[in-house]
């Protein structure tokens, strides 16, 4: 039985694929492998999760309701990836960061030092 | 109580000026990041006490002798509804400038904190839907993203992560990604949020007081040196160096450092002083002994000017 994270994956890998809307029944159609064997309220319960943290989006008009991705994967992780590269002011620690980036002229100077630290001894 | 007063003010003006200034650019901490850390975190503390340790005492002290009678004597004299005549206007304006720092110090904290918690929550789920374990090794996670980093997110609802994007794990070998995983475990271990967002929230409140703006800064270089020196259990320095810099200097689009505001040209930037340090000897135990002495005895000057009377 896969973990609750794995499957908010599956489900967003499929909503992901072709950006589509599909009905809770279409999604486990296109769950791979052991996803197919799940119960339709389990899928439910999942996208309903994903919706509440504003991944998934819920288009009421028809019935039964159609889902879809609220963003697509590379918004997401545009959105990462500015979060840990991009704030130039701290506001916020939210990360703790190993990253630390340097001007080119500083690399090049750290990696003489590393380079003549070990031809040195 | 008017020299009290005077003291904690004056007290209160060197701690918010020159010792971060002097402390920030000493070169020691480096080589007892530990110590210096609880050191920043007695200056700010004393530092917050003692001005508003003075506005208080300085309000308080037409009403009594010390703190406990002045207070019993201000308690009187308002619930008497006697009239504050305009000579002891300035009593009233301290108390309440005290009562304004106080509550603006933490309300910037409270929301500070709310907020941290909230973008990390946001990540965390993001991080779980974009991010893979690593394989062979159940301790860190990996995102599809070509530019080399590595992070972690301090726990939000119980679980924290370490996250790798597939760019570093491809410029790493095994024991340097090992380096960088274990810094990245040191930061959970030892809960650094918790003082960064202190000291983040410090900075929001002072952001013009060196106290404040220097002390955010060398924090966050405090707590990046503790953990390379918990990576250092797991690699040896010229791996650890190594990670340092493949790290920073992956993606070198000329951005300039992020990692730390060095004073103009004194310090060196973030990446050079974490790897040259890993040259320096620790500082003996005597000195770090003292520090730790210097900070207890930093937090009991204030603490003893304002609680001893109202022990009495």
């Amino acid at each position: 039985m896969p973990t609750l994270g794995e499957l908010e994956r599956s489900v967003m890998d499929v909503l992901w694929q072709d950006g589509v809307t599909l009905t809770a029944y279409e999604l486990l159609d296109r769950l791979p492998g052991e996803g197919r064997k799940l119960a339709a309220t389990t899928v439910l319960t999942v996208l309903s999760r994903l919706e509440k943290k504003g991944f998934v989006a819920r288009e009421r008009g028809s019935r039964p309701h159609g889902y879809r991705a609220q963003h697509s994967r590379e918004e997401h992780m545009a959105e990462l990836m500015h979060e840990v590269l991009g704030r130039a002011d701290d506001r916020v620690a939210v990360l703790e960061r190993f990253v630390g980036q340097v001007s080119a002229a500083e690399a090049q100077a750290l990696r003489a030092l590393l380079d003549s630290a070990q031809s040195g001894d | 109580m008017i020299p009290a007063a005077i003291f904690l003010g004056a007290l209160a003006l060197i701690l918010a000026v020159p010792v971060p200034i002097l402390l920030a650019r000493a070169s020691w901490p480096a080589r007892a990041p530990g110590v210096a850390l609880l050191l920043w975190q007695a200056v700010a503390l004393a530092g917050g006490m003692s001005m508003i340790g003075a506005l208080v005492v300085l309000g308080l002290a037409p009403f009594g002798s010390d703190i406990g009678a002045a207070s019993t004597g201000l308690w009187r004299a308002v619930s008497a509804r006697e009239a504050i005549e305009l000579s002891r206007a300035w009593p009233v304006i301290a108390l309440g400038a005290a009562l304004l720092l106080g509550a603006h110090l933490v309300l910037n904290l409270a929301l500070t904190i709310v907020a941290s918690e909230r973008e990390r929550r946001r990540h965390r789920a993001i991080v779980t839907l974009l991010s893979a374990p690593l394989e062979q090794r159940r301790d860190a996670r990996v995102i599809e993203a070509s530019v080399p980093a590595a992070y972690c997110l301090p726990p939000v609802g119980g679980l924290s992560v370490t996250v790798l994007t597939a760019g570093l794990v491809a410029l790493l070998d095994e024991r340097e990604l090992g380096a960088v995983i274990a810094h990245e475990r040191a930061h959970l271990h030892q809960r650094h949020h918790l003082v960064t967002t202190a000291f983040t929230a410090w900075k929001l409140s002072l952001p013009w007081l060196p106290i404040a703006s220097r002390a955010q800064a060398a924090v966050a270089m405090l707590v990046e040196m503790l953990a390379d020196d918990r990576a250092r259990s797991v690699a040896d320095d010229r791996t650890l160096a190594r990670a340092i810099v493949l790290v920073a200097s992956g993606d070198t689009g000329g951005a300039p450092s992020r990692e730390i505001e060095a004073p103009s040209g004194h310090a060196p930037t973030g990446i050079t002083a974490r790897v040259t340090r890993l040259a320096d000897p620790r500082l003996p135990r005597g000195a770090s002994a003292a520090v730790i002495l210097l900070a207890i005895g930093l937090l009991a000057v204030p603490t003893a000017l304002l609680a001893a009377p109202l022990l009495a």
